[in-house]
């Protein structure tokens, strides 16, 4: 029996054990179906992680570095290359792996660290032929920089994403021409470094508001694409497209937690955010089952997925040792441009000194504010001179005020100020 | 001749306009570390350079590295040529340097991954 | 010189790899040539993935009887040749009274044609059965023969028997020209060499018109027909129990809505003449008309959940019936075969072998030909077959294909299968990796790795599908290059 099985040895599963660990669990597992801990950031080469986490710019393989050493002090154990199947509300998981077999494990909790993957062609339609050459960020982004193989000579890439703004800079410097990033919403859904030092120093064009509409092939392979600005209900306008001859197409069109596992476990789901709907210290609606990292929304920057992950981990040990949460429950429901909230619940008797709440907002402000209101009246106002929908928003809500409340939700809300 | 270019310190991304001829002066920016931004990127953009190199004997093919510093912008496609010639051999820790002085930049390539 | 074939097939989609299976069982040499790089490349694997009970077809007609027949005959094989299918049943919904009237005229169709179990539901029955279906539904008329079945499987299995039972398979061969030869045999030229065969069958799906002129008069046209398709998300799966037509009309049988044999949901085909029976492209037109129609039968399928877009090509022709004959001397037809080919494949196998006994070819059946398949496919086994079989060879405890829970053992089985892949595609269609909501990206790196293992490939050789895919174009970090 073990105290804690984390599902995933990417950075959330890192940081979660790392902490439970710390806080007194000491039958602690990890089970990763890679050969490697570290998950997605192995192949993330590029620098830019770790600036909130260590006040440094760390690279992709060295943030896992920082936290795979860490790992090394603790006394937490490690599957690798084991893949689990199924996971129950009884904290059995059941895993398979070449060296061991068919195994039924069981925990006293469970951390879901199981990330996201990546949204394909197929999830958003693009018309045209079916060629090879058409690459999501990430697999392209995966044979380039562990395989040591281009996908690609002439690129137009699909999505403002940063995966796609981070290939666009990789793939010129290895020699690639990359014609154009198309995107299909009048803003970027990337960060503005990866904008300016990804695409405006090589001087790549970037279409807000233009879609790809036609792939054409050629002999098995992409040879063009047209692409189309679009009107406000995102339809191609005729005349104006853009036609590149090109060999490959790379989407960076969104990603999607990765919970089949958590599904099948009969979690209660957000459909807002694809993820597990969670309380305050990231529980599921199984008690003991914890989720934290892409798995539950998806980040902006991997800092937040170790902060948000140690919380998670801490409260598995809290569990384990036998704390439970005592007193009610607040919904947090999401108001006006705001496109949804984890935690997605409550308990105020279980929040330390205060509550992390994170959000997208549906729209690019300037000078706005963030309103947490119950029964419609406000209770605390933050202010924000920019946000965007690429870049998540956090608000703390303290506990000293949670305790005032007497509504059974509250309402995060997003307005001009 | 005013340079104009967006701060990317953080998400505000706030429009400055910095002056070639005025020693670089910075204007448009909210904060201080915005006119240094606007200073340095305008004077002498710099860049740390990400990429890998070749590996025999390791778990993956390629081994990441990077430039333990920033290095000039131009300078870029000359480091890329140099790691073209480098072949490590696994294994390799990170830290450890692949190119002293790449390209007398004064910047060493590291690698950041042991494989 | 080449020596001569009994038998030559040209084409190995599901009619040529089903004819080359029943000839597999006799004492006969059989040739079949493919074009592309693989079999089932063309029709056979882009379709709605149905056993038709039947009705469809007018009495009287080929068509008719070997759908019957095809149908009544593909649960044995299936069994035996170990293919994914099962009998679901199939709905045609009426949502008028005009089409009411319909569903009797089927009905009737399909009793003549001799379709076991038809019979009209009411709408009560109807949502009782398919909760799902939209609430403006009048009637049904329910199939229970109809099935589901996995197409490409279907091909493969007919084609790696065949293959085991000493049939020779040619890929990347074109069929360039075909003459009669003066020992009586003809001589067929390709993009492969040249062989010879003294009877020639016909299975060249939508290029069979191409072929028929190379030895006999015109007598038909091929009118190639795209239809595209959406694949959702397992989860979308709950909005059909059965295979749910809508009323046949002037556009054609009209968009379907069915479970696949993998649990995902298959919505389409729209029909459209197309010039190019090769190209197999999606349009927002098409895309959107699939949509809009689906949602008449079914509201509310959530497209967000699509994982991928096809198109097929019918190979429908001018005549409104399979054109199966002996078209040459020693020269067999089996062309033009659009719906319900594949439901009709093995019975149309049977009809050619009855053509070449026309045509005096009489082998002698072999005493013990191989007629079974078996396939491991993890992701149907439960527990305790897991269990062992990981016990027994640990290859198939690692999982490659983290969608459709698909391992190692099974992608090697796929690679050292009779009928080796040489792409990522050829993988996906034997082991199933890929098929699911990430489309491979996951796993298509790793396939391309354990496919060069194991066959000794360059990464920079390994296509998607088709000749010519190329997957990677360059290795990176070459001394010398330029920048």
């Amino acid at each position: 029996m073990y105290d804690l099985i984390v599902v995933g040895g990417g950075p959330a599963g890192l940081a979660a054990a790392c902490s439970a660990w710390e806080k007194g669990l000491k039958q602690i597992l990890i089970i990763e179906r890679d050969k490697e801990l570290g998950g997605i950031l192995n192949q993330c080469i590029h620098n830019g992680f770790g600036l909130h986490r260590f006040k440094e710019e760390l690279t992709g393989p060295e943030y896992a570095g920082r936290f795979i050493d860490m790992l090394r002090d603790t006394g937490v154990q490690v599957m690798l290359d084991t893949m689990v199947l199924e996971i129950n509300r009884d904290h059995q998981v059941h895993v398979i792996s070449a060296a061991n077999g068919y195994q039924v494990l069981e925990a006293r909790s469970i951390v879901l660290a199981m990330g996201c993957r990546e949204r394909t062609r197929g999830a958003i339609g693009i018309p045209g032929d079916r060629p090879a050459g058409v690459f999501t960020a990430g697999s392209a982004q995966r044979y380039l920089n562990m395989e040591g193989y281009m996908v690609g000579k002439r690129v137009v890439i699909l999505g403002s994403g940063d995966i796609g703004l981070i290939m666009a800079r990789r793939l010129t410097l290895e020699g690639a021409q990359v014609l154009a990033c198309v995107e299909l919403m009048p803003y970027s859904g990337g960060l503005m470094r990866n904008i300016v030092q990804c695409l405006e120093d090589w001087g790549i064009p970037l279409y807000l508001s233009h879609t790809i509409t036609d792939i054409v092939a050629k002999d098995g392979r992409v040879s063009h694409v047209t692409v189309h600005k679009l009107d406000d209900n995102r339809q191609p306008i005729p005349g104006t497209n853009l036609e590149f001859d090109c060999d490959t197409v790379l989407l960076s069109v969104g990603l999607i937690p990765e919970n089949e596992l958590t599904r099948a476990a009969g979690i209660e789901m957000d459909p807002r955010t694809n993820g597990a709907v969670v309380y305050e210290n990231m529980e599921t609606s199984i008690p003991g089952i914890f989720a934290c990292g892409n798995v539950v929304h998806v980040h902006d920057l991997v800092d937040y997925v170790s902060a948000e992950s140690e919380r998670a981990g801490a409260a598995a040990a809290a569990y384990v040792s036998g704390t439970a949460p005592e007193g009610g429950t607040i919904d947090i429901r999401n108001g006006a441009d705001v496109s949804y909230t984890v935690p997605q619940r409550l308990r105020p008797g279980n929040v330390p000194k205060a509550a992390d709440i994170f959000f997208r907002v549906r729209r690019v402000f300037k000078d706005s504010v963030i309103e947490v209101s119950a029964d419609g009246a406000p209770l605390v106002t933050y202010k924000r001179e920019h946000m965007a929908p690429g870049e998540m928003e956090h608000i703390l809500l303290p506990r000293k005020l949670l305790d005032t409340v007497d509504a059974s939700e509250i309402t995060v809300t997003a307005k001009e100020a | 001749m005013v340079r104009e270019l967006v701060c990317i310190v953080c998400p505000k991304g706030c429009r400055l306009h910095v002056d070639e001829d005025n020693n670089y002066s910075v204007t448009g920016n909210s904060c201080p570390r915005g006119a240094e931004y606007g200073h340095h990127e305008i004077k002498n953009p710099t860049r740390v350079l990400t990429s890998t190199v070749r590996l025999d004997g390791g778990l993956y093919r390629r081994c990441p590295v990077k430039t333990d510093r920033a290095v000039p912008k131009g300078k870029l496609m000359d480091i890329m040529a140099a790691l073209n010639d480098v072949s490590l051999q696994s294994p390799v820790a990170a830290g450890q340097v692949v190119l002293a002085n790449v390209c007398d930049t004064g910047a060493n390539v590291i690698v950041t991954k042991s494989l | 010189m080449t020596n001569m074939f009994d038998v030559c097939i040209i084409g190995c989609g599901v009619i040529g790899a089903a004819a080359a299976f029943e000839l597999s069982k006799y004492q006969a040499s059989v040739l079949v040539l493919e074009k592309e790089n693989d079999v089932a490349m063309g029709s056979s694997r882009a379709n709605s993935a149905i056993i038709h009970a039947g009705y469809d077809p007018l009495p009287g007609t080929l068509m008719a009887r070997l759908n019957v027949e095809g149908n009544a005959m593909a649960e044995d094989l299936c069994r035996d040749l170990d293919v994914p299918f099962k009998r679901i049943g199939s709905l045609v919904l009426a949502f008028s009274d005009a089409e009411k009237a319909t569903l009797e005229t089927l009905l009737d169709r399909g009793q003549r044609n001799g379709v076991p179990g038809l019979k009209i539901l009411s709408a009560e029955e109807v949502l009782q059965m398919e909760p799902q279906v939209s609430p403006k539904v009048v009637a049904a008329l329910y199939a229970p023969s109809a099935g589901i079945i996995t197409p490409w499987e279907y091909t493969l299995a007919f084609a790696e028997t065949a293959v085991l039972n000493g049939v020779e398979l040619v890929r990347n061969a074109k069929v360039t020209a075909i003459q009669k030869g003066a020992d009586g045999g003809y001589r067929i030229t390709t993009t492969a060499g040249e062989f010879e065969a003294r009877y020639v069958i016909n299975a060249a799906g939508v290029h069979s018109g191409e072929i028929h002129e190379m030895v006999a008069p015109k007598t038909f046209t091929v009118k190639p027909n795209r239809g595209e398709y959406y694949v959702m998300d397992k989860a979308e799966c709950f909005r059909a129990n059965h295979v749910l037509f809508q009323c046949p009309n002037e556009d054609g049988k009209g968009v379907l809505v069915t479970p696949t044999m993998d649990h995902n949901l298959l919505v389409g085909p729209n029909a459209v003449g197309v010039e190019d029976g090769d190209r197999v492209n999606n349009t927002a037109e098409g895309m959107a008309f699939v949509r809009g129609k689906a949602e008449l039968s079914v509201p509310g399928i959530n497209y967000r959940n699509a994982i991928r877009n096809f198109a097929g090509i019918r190979a429908n022709t001018d005549r409104d019936e399979f054109q199966i004959s002996i078209a040459a001397e020693r020269f067999i037809d089996l062309a033009g075969i659009k719906s319900p080919g594949l439901s009709s494949a093995p019975a149309i196998a049977l009809e050619a072998m009855k053509l070449l006994s026309q045509c005096g070819f009489r082998p002698e059946k072999k005493a013990h030909p191989i007629t079974t398949r078996k396939k491991v496919r993890f992701r149907y086994m439960n527990d305790q077959e897991r269990r062992e079989l990981i016990l027994r060879q640990p290859q198939y405890g690692r999982v490659i294909c983290r969608c459709e829970t698909v391992t190692e053992g099974e992608i090697l089985d796929a690679i050292h299968s009779p009928i080796p892949p040489c792409s990522v595609d050829g993988v996906k269609r034997r082991a199933g990796s890929g098929m699911g909501r990430c489309q491979g990206g996951f796993c298509g790196p790793r396939i391309v790795d354990i496919l060069c293992r194991e066959l000794h490939l360059d990464p920079l050789s390994v296509t998607q599908d088709g000749a010519g895919s190329r997957l990677l174009l360059k290795e990176t970090k070459q001394v010398g290059d330029e920048f």
